[in-house]
């Protein structure tokens, strides 16, 4: 059993998990599954500096970085203990893909080459982490949520800007992987 | 037979323009660790399921990009038609919470922040490999370099509150 959870989990299982937290949430306590929302929580929490979008009773949502907190140990958890021994399978196409931009290709689920302070300070780090990172919280927030909040509560609930946020977030995608990232590799 | 939506608060956006995306609608009191504990297991069981199924992976954000796996497309699919099928469930059986209190959902409200906001994000997650979830899982998987990603992703979301009302919705 433990050999079978110590796998790469099917998509069929990990949908099912992830679809089923939906109506966990709702029935444990009348929550919504949003993972964006908890970045507003820090904003309101930590430096609400009188902007009104900040200004609103964040302790009655603190459930929610309850949960982010979870997600956090759970990803401790599953890479302490449940770790696959034979790292990740990547399709040979992406591979192909990724050696012609010059990345180095592991079997990490982080390319090593990439994710680490070292790079923290160079155009590429400046790239991946500190832009990447603002154009997630800037967009998710103006989105009015991220792919927990739309693609899967959203849909779930059959709302239709939802469906629109969730293509919007898939052209995005698109235009980044095969029309920004190659000249970004470049630079 | 009359239709079980009409039994649903249907609480608009418009009505309170601060209202959280994500909200607590729970009326019974809550005490700040007894009452939030099963979120945080529930947020454990959410993080190890990103890990496992290797959702936090970089690599598989390339993948899903490039349409060179289905395992993405899969995970997503399958999450939003079993949330589907609860949804209906809940509202078709008027399941209530565990408090005993009716479930509320909400509808969103069409803002063109959908549509820019959503692109922006798409960008930034396959740049990054990571929607704001994986972000605290990779996190917790020991790539300590993604904090600066999440802390970036605080100071987006903080800039965008300063210039909301100058953006376009």
């Amino acid at each position: 059993m433990f050999e079978i959870i110590r796998q790469p989990w099917p998509w069929y299982v990990a949908g099912a998990v992830i679809g089923l937290t939906v109506p966990a949430l709702l029935l444990l306590g009348n929550k919504h599954l949003g993972i964006s929302s908890s970045l507003r929580h820090l904003c309101a929490a930590c430096l609400p500096a009188n902007i009104t979008f900040f200004k609103y009773d964040w302790k009655k949502e603190i459930w929610n970085l309850f949960f982010v907190a979870g997600v956090l140990l759970g990803g401790l958890v599953a890479t302490q203990f449940l770790t696959n021994p034979e790292g990740i399978i990547i399709s040979e196409k992406t591979i192909t893909d990724l050696q012609a931009l010059n990345i180095t290709v592991d079997n990490e689920l982080m390319p090593a080459s990439i994710f680490t302070f070292e790079n923290l300070f160079t155009l590429r780090g400046l790239m991946f982490f500190v832009v990447g990172g603002f154009l997630v919280g800037f967009g998710t927030r103006y989105a009015g949520g991220c792919t927990s909040g739309h693609t899967i509560m959203g849909l779930s609930n059959l709302q239709w800007p939802s469906l629109v946020a969730t293509c919007c977030f898939m052209a995005g995608g698109f235009v980044m992987v095969h029309f920004i990232f190659p000249w970004l590799m470049s630079l | 037979m009359k239709k079980s939506e009409g039994n649903f608060v249907d609480v608009s956006p418009v009505a309170h323009p601060i209202e959280c995306e994500a909200p607590n609608d729970q009326v019974a009191r809550e005490t700040l660790i007894t009452s939030n504990i099963k979120y945080l297991i529930t947020g454990i069981v959410f993080g190890i399921v990103f890990v496992k199924a290797e959702i936090i992976s970089w690599y598989r954000i390339q993948e899903m990009f490039r349409l060179h796996s289905f395992h993405m497309y899969g995970v997503i699919g399958t999450a939003v038609i079993v949330g589907m099928i609860s949804v209906w469930a809940i509202k078709r059986f008027n399941i209530k919470t565990a408090q005993g209190e009716k479930v509320i959902f909400h509808n969103k409200q069409f803002s063109w922040g959908n549509i820019i906001g959503g692109f922006i994000f798409g960008l930034g997650w396959a740049i990054t490999g990571a929607c704001p979830g994986p972000l605290f899982a990779q996190i917790g998987s020991g790539f300590l370099v993604v904090s600066v990603t999440l802390l970036s992703a605080v100071a987006g979301t903080w800039v965008y509150g300063l210039f909301q009302e100058k953006l376009p919705h």
